[in-house]
């Protein structure tokens, strides 16, 4: 692979100003496809999910899904979008196998939402506004698989396998207006951008918008024009970035590779890149087609759509609170950072505390446990956090038994643990391996008659006055009681045997 | 008056993926200028009030519940393949893709 040129990211910003342009492809979460009943079902077999319609068989007539509509408009409605009061579908030619009709049915120049905007949060709190162009309704492609090639198989005959159940599955397809003023912080404000949109997807409960299962894909444009001056230059297109941090990467390098082009007196060709994860690089793809090379024309096949105004309304007063506002909101009653909320959210940890919260645990034992002790486990184990076997409600009862005294740090470490590896309910946990804090003030204090007899030397300091000192006594006693004994309680008990104020 | 050129012809033919020999290229050329010409000549009845017509019917919002109907078996699905290989069909590598 040939090296590409780069100038440094500063020196690039020095001499130009970065205009994006971003397109996000949302997979709909819908039981079937958008033309036809076909389920979209993960993990069928290999053409399992077709039928004539999505075949593109002669005689089949697709009939639009409802409930994508709908969702469209969901969308379209959280992006501050006006809703088309009618729209039509149309085909857009193109000759690849991904789509057995040789057309993918999309929307032209009727989208059904334009003209919105959504506000971005970058990590700093500061808020960057995205306009949105449009979010129009289409339909998956199939998915190619590409076999034999020069270093393939001993025929070496080329050929690509195709499998179509991923064809036809609805799709949004959401369009930033040119992001300009930006500055050093496009990269920045990209990543916001997809990550507050994907949140935005999945509090409206249409999409799961994993990026990394493809149900969100980005396809980031690019250009620089010279620092001052207001024409856009000629862009570039990565497509299929996806996930945020390479959103944040792909940016990066456009600037710099574009930079590195234009400063040395040459031309950005107009073309799509592909983005490659292992070192952030882009590469060349296919020149661009025209757009009038897709020859688009109104799908004779459906209906034009006109969603009422009362409809619209009705779905408007459906829309939940938006993420970015309802984390504002949390961060405030949690009293947290906007670095520990951001934290919070990229560990996925934002529900899990919520209900944690709603299940009894206060704000700040529900985000301890979450964002410390699971955390590390999750990691550890490579999974997310809320796929790890504990439920929010059992979390909430470790921080009720840590509260109420019977559990100190150390034995509710165990408890989870003990949850965690299937052996039941914390109560059980608790029951079944005596994690108990020695509460027996009898036992207690025999045990700290038996440390302060054994360290009589540590004890005459703390007598004098040197009351840090008691931290060696507690953990003598910590350490007679296997842990589990209450530490705060076992440093009163000394300080109130030595006769010293604590 | 609308109508279509040898090189629009040309290039339409690449894009459907059809080869076309420069005899056909001049003989398709010259029937498909005769047939945008003969449906060119609507427009000189409709005029500005008459809009484009995509949809003969004045219909909308016909749109089906989202629930899963019966698909096809993989088998029957690719019945009528060409050529197929493990479960899929089984297509030429499209010259200048990755």
């Amino acid at each position: 692979m040939t090296v590409t040129d780069l100038v440094s990211y500063e020196d690039a910003l020095a001499a130009y100003d970065p205009v994006m342009g971003l397109e996000v492809h949302v997979e709909l979460g819908t039981k079937t496809k958008m033309f036809c009943g076909c389920s979209t079902a993960l993990g069928a077999d290999a053409n399992a999910q077709t039928c004539p319609t999505c075949l593109g068989l002669p005689g089949s007539l697709p009939v639009v899904n409802a409930t994508g509509v709908e969702s469209a408009i969901k969308i379209g409605l959280a992006l501050n979008c006006t809703i088309a009061d009618w729209c039509r579908f149309a085909r857009k030619n193109y000759f690849y196998p991904d789509m057995p009709k040789n057309f993918q049915t999309s929307q032209y120049d009727e989208p059904i939402a334009f003209d919105g905007y959504l506000d971005v949060q970058l990590e700093d709190g500061e808020v960057f506004r995205v306009h949105i162009e449009r979010a129009h309704m289409e339909e998956d492609t199939g998915k190619s698989t590409h076999v034999g090639g020069a270093t393939g198989r001993i025929h070496g005959a080329r050929h690509s396998l195709l499998d179509y159940n991923r064809a036809g599955i609805p799709l949004i397809e959401i369009v930033t207006k040119p992001i300009e003023g930006a500055g050093e912080r496009a990269p920045e404000v990209a990543k916001a951008y997809v990550a507050e949109l994907r949140e935005l997807i999945k509090a409206l409960g249409v999409s799961e918008a994993r990026m990394e299962q493809g149900q969100m894909r980005c396809d980031v444009n690019l250009s620089l024009r010279p620092n001052g001056t207001e024409k856009f230059g000629t862009r570039s297109e990565t497509k299929n970035v996806n996930s945020l941090r390479s959103v944040e990467r792909a940016a990066r390098f456009e600037i710099q590779r574009h930079a590195a082009v234009l400063s040395s007196g040459g031309k950005i060709v107009q073309e799509t890149r592909h983005f490659h994860e292992e070192d952030g690089s882009t590469t060349p793809g296919r020149i661009k087609e025209e757009a009038e090379d897709y020859r688009y024309f109104p799908e004779p096949d459906l209906v034009p759509v006109a969603p009422s105004r009362e409809w619209v309304e009705e779905l408007r007063a459906t829309l939940p609170e938006l993420p970015r506002v309802r984390r504002n909101r949390l961060r405030e009653e949690w009293g947290v950072s906007e670095h520990d909320m951001q934290s919070i959210l990229n560990a996925g940890a934002v529900d899990l505390i919520v209900a944690t919260v709603e299940a009894g645990a206060d704000a700040a034992a529900a985000r301890k446990w979450w964002m410390g002790e699971l955390a590390r486990r999750a990691n550890e184990d490579g999974v997310e956090l809320a796929a790890l076997p504990i439920t929010p409600v059992q979390v909430a009862r470790v921080a009720e038994l840590v509260a109420k005294g019977d559990l100190n740090d150390k034995l509710a470490r165990q408890v989870i643990e003990g949850v965690l590896a299937g052996e039941g309910d914390p109560d059980t946990v608790v029951e079944k391996r005596g994690l108990k804090v020695v509460s027996d003030e009898g036992a207690l204090g025999t045990a700290v008659d038996e440390a302060i007899a054994a360290n009589a030397a540590i004890a005459d300091k703390i007598r004098g006055g040197k009351v840090a000192a008691a931290g060696a006594l507690v953990g003598a006693v910590m350490k007679a009681t296997r842990g589990q004994a209450d530490a705060a309680r076992v440093r009163e008990l000394i300080l109130e045997k030595l006769g010293v104020e604590g | 008056m609308p109508g279509i050129t040898r090189e629009e012809v040309a290039h339409l033919a690449r894009l459907a993926r059809l080869e076309l020999k420069d005899e056909e290229l001049d003989h398709f050329a010259t029937q498909l200028d005769d047939i945008i010409g003969a449906v060119a000549r609507v427009s000189e009845v409709a005029d500005q009030d008459v809009p484009p017509t995509s949809h003969p019917l004045p219909l909308t919002n016909v749109m089906r519940p989202d629930e899963v109907r019966p698909s096809l078996t993989p088998e029957q699905a690719l019945s009528g393949a060409p050529a197929q290989e493990q479960q899929r069909f089984k297509v030429p590598q499209i010259l200048g893709e990755e």
